[in-house]
């Protein structure tokens, strides 16, 4: 390791320990929001670790997350709660895998069509299966508080970093970077895309299903209507542009400050989050196509700097 | 029968959606995904005129779709000509058009509902039944149906044996060598999307006459005019209108033989088929 990687290691653990002690120096309205924010790092941190290289953009995180929380809701009274992630995490790899097999042959347009209706067809199809076995929502009371939440999804973003820093140093991420810059090349170099494009997209569908299953405990009552919610993933990829993809902490930078107006939006006038969000895109495409990073790129290259 | 004769009604008006879609995507090379938002939006004018000016929902499309080619033009002059200018290559531009038109969707959705509230809205058009074939069906379906032949038709008819239809076809299939046989590739695509506009508003209009619509189920028939299209494949006319067909029909068998809330998942079961055997389109070549 180079000098400058300890030294990146150290703000990490740094920045990471500080995170972690939220729950005792902070309020609990913080901690909520704390929460919040973590469950979108996790989610748009792990969206950009797949669609940041290959610039196909998914809209499938919905979805997973809903599997996620199903998972906790049918089985937290029969299995340990420690298990439930893990299901819900293969679960979500084995959705991203066939949803991956089906379109990453293909162009980008078509794994977008995809993705946006996934979470609308999966909840259409759980609601089915609902009215068939004659239930409703499930109630998911357990004694975890939100602290302990918290601390889950912290530790499940740490793995997600971890992953993405491991995978953009292995062979798979220099083969992803690749395709990303050129597809033709990529395949003219003996590199089989369709297989590194949809081993790379599980790793979002087990982080999204992961979360889900952990924070079921939050909603405490689930429908397919909630839990399913297509507008997750919208947001959790105007974070993860807003950020920048181009680096592992460029998500991050983006759901921090969308989290706080979110907020503020949802608390002043409800009824405009939509035009919000609609505008956050524009301002995306028109103003600041490479998000934060490329803004703190582009400010470092002015006035030299390492 | 039944079905038969309802999904063939329904198929005829999504055909109608799709190709505005069609022609957006084909032609100007802009996947629009606020699509959906220009549908209701010519729904909520129909539904407006009805209600407020008394004025019939088939003499408002004389209004309303001069109205949305005249809107989408200016959203191609103003919002995508700045991306087409700066995109590299097609996935540069479609990436970008993609989460240009995302963010009008949600624009849109956010200013209609402001406009109009978070309710339903319907009126009752025509909604005495007909018979045909010894079933009956809602009249304003039938109109519908055949208003949508009818402009679909003219369309086609438009697009194969004009001047100005040749100029959107050559640059359906290759807008690098359009220009050298003197076509003005900006004003074909800006016709090509403003025309699309107005046909999903027209599509619109008509669909409002039977459905009840609110403001954000735009994304709804956005999705399924982008699955028809896909089907169909991209620039092929015939190839939309069987697709839409096929899926109006395939909806209507879910919703009626096993449970309505179902359509679409039906809709997906027909786009996965697709994918898996035919991903450039009902009648497409192979492409290389």
């Amino acid at each position: 390791m180079s000098a400058r990687e300890v030294r990146n290691l150290l703000v990490s653990a740094v920045l990471l320990g500080l995170c972690a002690l939220l729950p005792i120096y902070g309020s609990a309205y913080w901690l909520t929001m704390g929460t919040t924010m973590a469950m979108f790092a996790v989610l748009a941190t792990s969206w950009a670790l797949f669609s940041g290289p290959t610039h196909y953009i998914s809209l499938a995180t919905a979805a997973f997350f809903g599997v996620g929380t199903f998972v906790t809701g049918l089985w937290f009274q029969s299995l340990p709660f420690w298990s439930l992630p893990l299901i819900a995490a293969v679960a979500g790899a084995a959705l991203a895998a066939l949803v991956g097999l089906v379109t990453l042959r293909l162009s980008g347009v078509y794994f977008v069509i995809f993705t946006l209706g996934l979470a609308e067809m999966v909840r259409q199809v759980f609601t089915w299966v609902q009215n068939q076995t004659g239930a409703r929502g499930m109630y998911v009371l357990t004694s975890l508080t939100e602290r302990e939440i918290f601390w889950m999804l912290l530790a499940l973003g740490t793995l997600v970093y971890l992953a993405g820093w491991l995978i953009g140093r292995s062979r798979l991420g220099f083969a992803l970077r690749i395709i990303g810059n050129d597809e033709t090349v990529a395949k003219h170099s003996g590199i089989d895309t369709a297989r590194a494009k949809v081993l790379l997209f599980m790793v979002p569908g087990a982080a999204a299903a992961a979360a889900g299953a952990m924070l079921a405990p939050r909603y405490i009552y689930i429908e397919p209507a909630t839990a399913f919610a297509p507008l997750l993933s919208f947001q959790v990829v105007i974070m993860a542009l807003l950020g920048g993809t181009g680096r592992l902490w460029g998500p991050i930078a983006g759901v921090i400050p969308f989290t706080l107006l979110w907020e503020v939006i949802t608390r002043q006038a409800p009824n405009q989050t939509l035009l919000l969000l609609g505008l956050a895109f524009l301002l995306i495409v028109y103003v600041l196509p490479g998000g934060f990073v490329g803004l703190w790129d582009r400010a470092r290259r002015r006035w030299g700097g390492r | 029968m039944f079905i038969l004769i309802t999904g063939l009604l329904l198929g005829g008006t999504y055909a109608l959606i799709a190709l505005g879609l069609n022609l957006q995507y084909g032609v100007a090379r802009i996947m629009n995904l606020a699509n959906g938002e220009m549908l209701v939006a010519g729904g909520f004018a129909a539904f407006w005129l009805y209600t407020a000016g008394q004025v019939n929902p088939i003499a408002a499309l004389l209004v309303i779709a001069p109205l949305a080619f005249a809107a989408n033009w200016l959203i191609y002059q103003v919002m995508l000509v700045p991306l087409v200018k700066r995109a590299k290559s097609r996935g540069a531009l479609e990436v970008d058009s993609i989460l240009a038109t995302f963010g009008m969707s949600f624009a849109f959705v956010g200013i209609m509902s402001w406009i109009f509230g978070g309710g339903y809205f319907n009126y009752a058009f025509l909604a005495t039944p007909v018979d045909l074939f010894g079933s009956s069906y809602a009249q304003n379906r039938v109109v519908a149906f055949v208003l949508a032949v009818l402009i679909g038709g003219a369309l086609w008819l438009w697009l194969s044996f004009t001047r100005a239809g040749l100029n959107l076809r050559a640059v359906s299939v290759n807008p690098r060598s359009a220009p050298l046989v003197g076509i003005d590739v900006r004003a074909a695509s800006a016709l090509a999307f403003a025309l699309g506009g107005a046909v999903t508003a027209t599509g619109g209009a008509l669909v409002s006459m039977f459905f009840t619509l609110d403001a954000s189920v735009g994304v709804l028939f956005t999705m399924k005019a982008l699955i028809i299209v896909i089907m169909g494949g991209v620039g092929d006319i015939r190839g939309t209108i069987v697709a839409a067909v096929l899926l109006g029909i395939a909806e209507t068998a879910v919703a009626r033989l096993i449970d309505p809330g179902l359509t679409l998942a039906a809709a997906y079961l027909l786009f996965l088929l697709v994918l898996l055997f035919r991903p450039q389109g009902l009648f497409g070549k192979a492409q290389t």
